[in-house]
């Protein structure tokens, strides 16, 4: 990689544009539309509301039913719109990291519905969805324990890199790390890798994952704040 | 609810106030596993096969080849499928119907963790670049299920593939039934792969958690290890969280029992 430049002219720890907006589906209780980079993410959220059947209920606290799906569009080759493993995999990972966030406790016997849609994809799409659906939480006005900011770190070509996109996943031997984090608690609320990688640089990817996910946490809150207008900081 | 569900809510309360005190029903400290027996070439149906005892937890994996068309992006390998079948057997819990979505995603992770090792050479099952090659099939199936499914699926997975001798094949290139050739399966012994699994409840790292364990902790922690290398990671089971620093314990923790778990792998039988 030439001075520390990606194919995209980015720096190595250089996170893509991202942009937000939110209340964009006038159906859904909260809803947020992100871009980021190459990927566009619409997500929604509805509830609490009474969960059927009903032996699904959960008398301790509200079930987060997450679905990430990806549109049949959205890559290269058409994907079938049928969900396959690794949607349904994505989908109950990252309802238990949102679990963290939303104050589930306060619902017993009720059901959130989070839906996400990957219009377009460019990798980092689950990091992706779940920073767009911890927005639409918010923006549904669920009771919140802060937000969750994903980001994926890794490596690519040689080099630690923070915010992997398709060419810096498609190079010989990159490893993407996909993490979100409880903000502002710094927590791991989701932590996926697969590759070969030695202990030290798996440290490495993580401190740089946590300091990607805490610019995502500034745009996030700028978000927030423009659509919500409020004085002073969300803690 | 059924009585089931009420005894184990009851008996993850026990768990969970034992654990306070860093204590486990069955004696064991918090970093202890339970008693490994693995036993590999149990099945004489299977091309490979092994079978795991961890504590309470039985898997059996068997292995079985075909052979299909190989991905166009890499038209001289082969491939592999690793499944894990939780079914009534396991646990009187489990009804009847679709795989569970918790099988479905320990299936997932027993296969991150092995192949994203690279300890099989699949360039070894080619068979013609760009038509046929061959498929390995791993099926684990639980047997009995309590705690840490991933650890003793994945000890099982890959035991058995190290009992795997690959099958003949006729003029067309057909697998010939019950004949096999004198080669066993390529696998890298250097590249073997382990994974390790953890609870987290409040403050503290559980390692082999058991059923009643899996319910009192708040989330859980894979981590495939090659030597001093991770090779997957992957946090689930719930809505707990883990801290960096939790998670640089756990590598320091599973890199150290590597080489113990790895030998009871590959032991010769």
């Amino acid at each position: 990689m030439s001075q520390n430049k990606r194919p995209d002219g980015r720096s190595l720890n250089e996170l893509r544009p991202i942009s937000i907006k939110l209340g964009v589906n006038k159906n859904a209780d909260g809803s947020c539309f992100l871009e980021w980079g190459k990927n566009t993410v619409i997500a929604t959220v509805n509830g609490p509301k009474p969960i059927f059947p009903k032996h699904l209920a959960d008398p301790t606290k509200a079930v987060i039913d997450y679905k990430y799906r990806m549109a049949s569009f959205s890559v290269t080759e058409r994907k079938s719109p049928v969900p396959g493993k690794r949607d349904k995999e994505i989908s109950l990972v990252s309802g238990h990291a949102l679990e963290a966030a939303v104050m589930v406790e306060q619902f017993p016997n009720t059901v959130i519905d989070v839906n996400v849609l990957i219009l377009s994809a460019d990798a980092g799409t689950r990091v992706a969805a779940l920073t767009a659906a911890s927005l639409a939480a918010a923006d549904a006005g669920l009771p919140m324990r802060g937000l969750i900011s994903a980001v994926a770190a890794g490596r690519a070509d040689g080099s630690l890199v923070l915010d992997l996109d398709k060419n810096d996943e498609d190079t010989k031997d990159a490893v993407d790390m996909a993490c979100a984090f409880l903000m502002p608690q710094k927590e791991l609320a989701l932590l996926q890798m697969d590759g070969f990688v030695d202990k030290k640089d798996c440290s490495k990817i993580l401190e740089t994952a946590l300091k990607g996910a805490e610019m995502v946490y500034e745009i996030q809150k700028k978000a927030l704040i423009e659509k919500y207008p409020m004085e002073g900081d969300i803690q | 609810m059924s009585d089931t569900d009420i005894i184990k809510i009851i008996n993850s309360e026990k768990a969970k106030k034992l654990l306070d005190e860093s204590k486990r029903a069955d004696g064991r400290d918090l970093l202890e596993y339970r008693n490994i027996e693995i036993q590999r070439g149990v099945m004489k149906s299977a091309d490979g096969s092994a079978w795991v005892k961890l504590g309470d937890t039985e898997i059996i994996a068997g292995v079985k080849f075909a052979v299909g068309t190989p991905y166009t992006d890499s038209p001289d390998e082969g491939s592999i499928v690793i499944n894990l079948e939780m079914s009534g057997i396991a646990s009187a819990d489990i009804g009847t119907g679709p795989p569970s979505l918790e099988a479905m995603e320990y299936g997932r992770v027993v296969d991150r963790v092995i192949r994203s090792s690279e300890c099989i050479d699949f360039k070894d099952l080619n068979i013609v670049t760009g038509e046929k090659s061959f498929i390995i099939y791993v099926d684990c199936y639980t047997m009995n299920a309590d705690g840490n499914l991933i650890d003793a699926a994945q000890y099982a997975a890959m035991a058995a593939l190290l009992d795997t001798k690959i099958p003949k094949l006729d003029e067309n290139n057909n697998i010939i039934l019950k004949e096999y050739t004198d080669k066993k399966l390529n696998i890298d012994f250097d590249k073997i792969a382990v994974s390790f699994t953890f609870g987290k409840y409040k403050d503290k790292i559980i390692a082999d958690t058991t059923e009643v364990e899996d319910l009192a902790t708040e989330a859980r922690f894979t981590l495939g290890v090659c030597k001093n290398d991770v090779v997957a990671y992957h946090k689930g089971g719930g809505k707990g969280t883990f801290k960096i620093e939790d998670i640089n314990k756990i590598m320091d923790i599973a890199t150290a029992k590597y080489l113990e778990i790895k030998n009871k792998i590959c032991d010769k039988q």
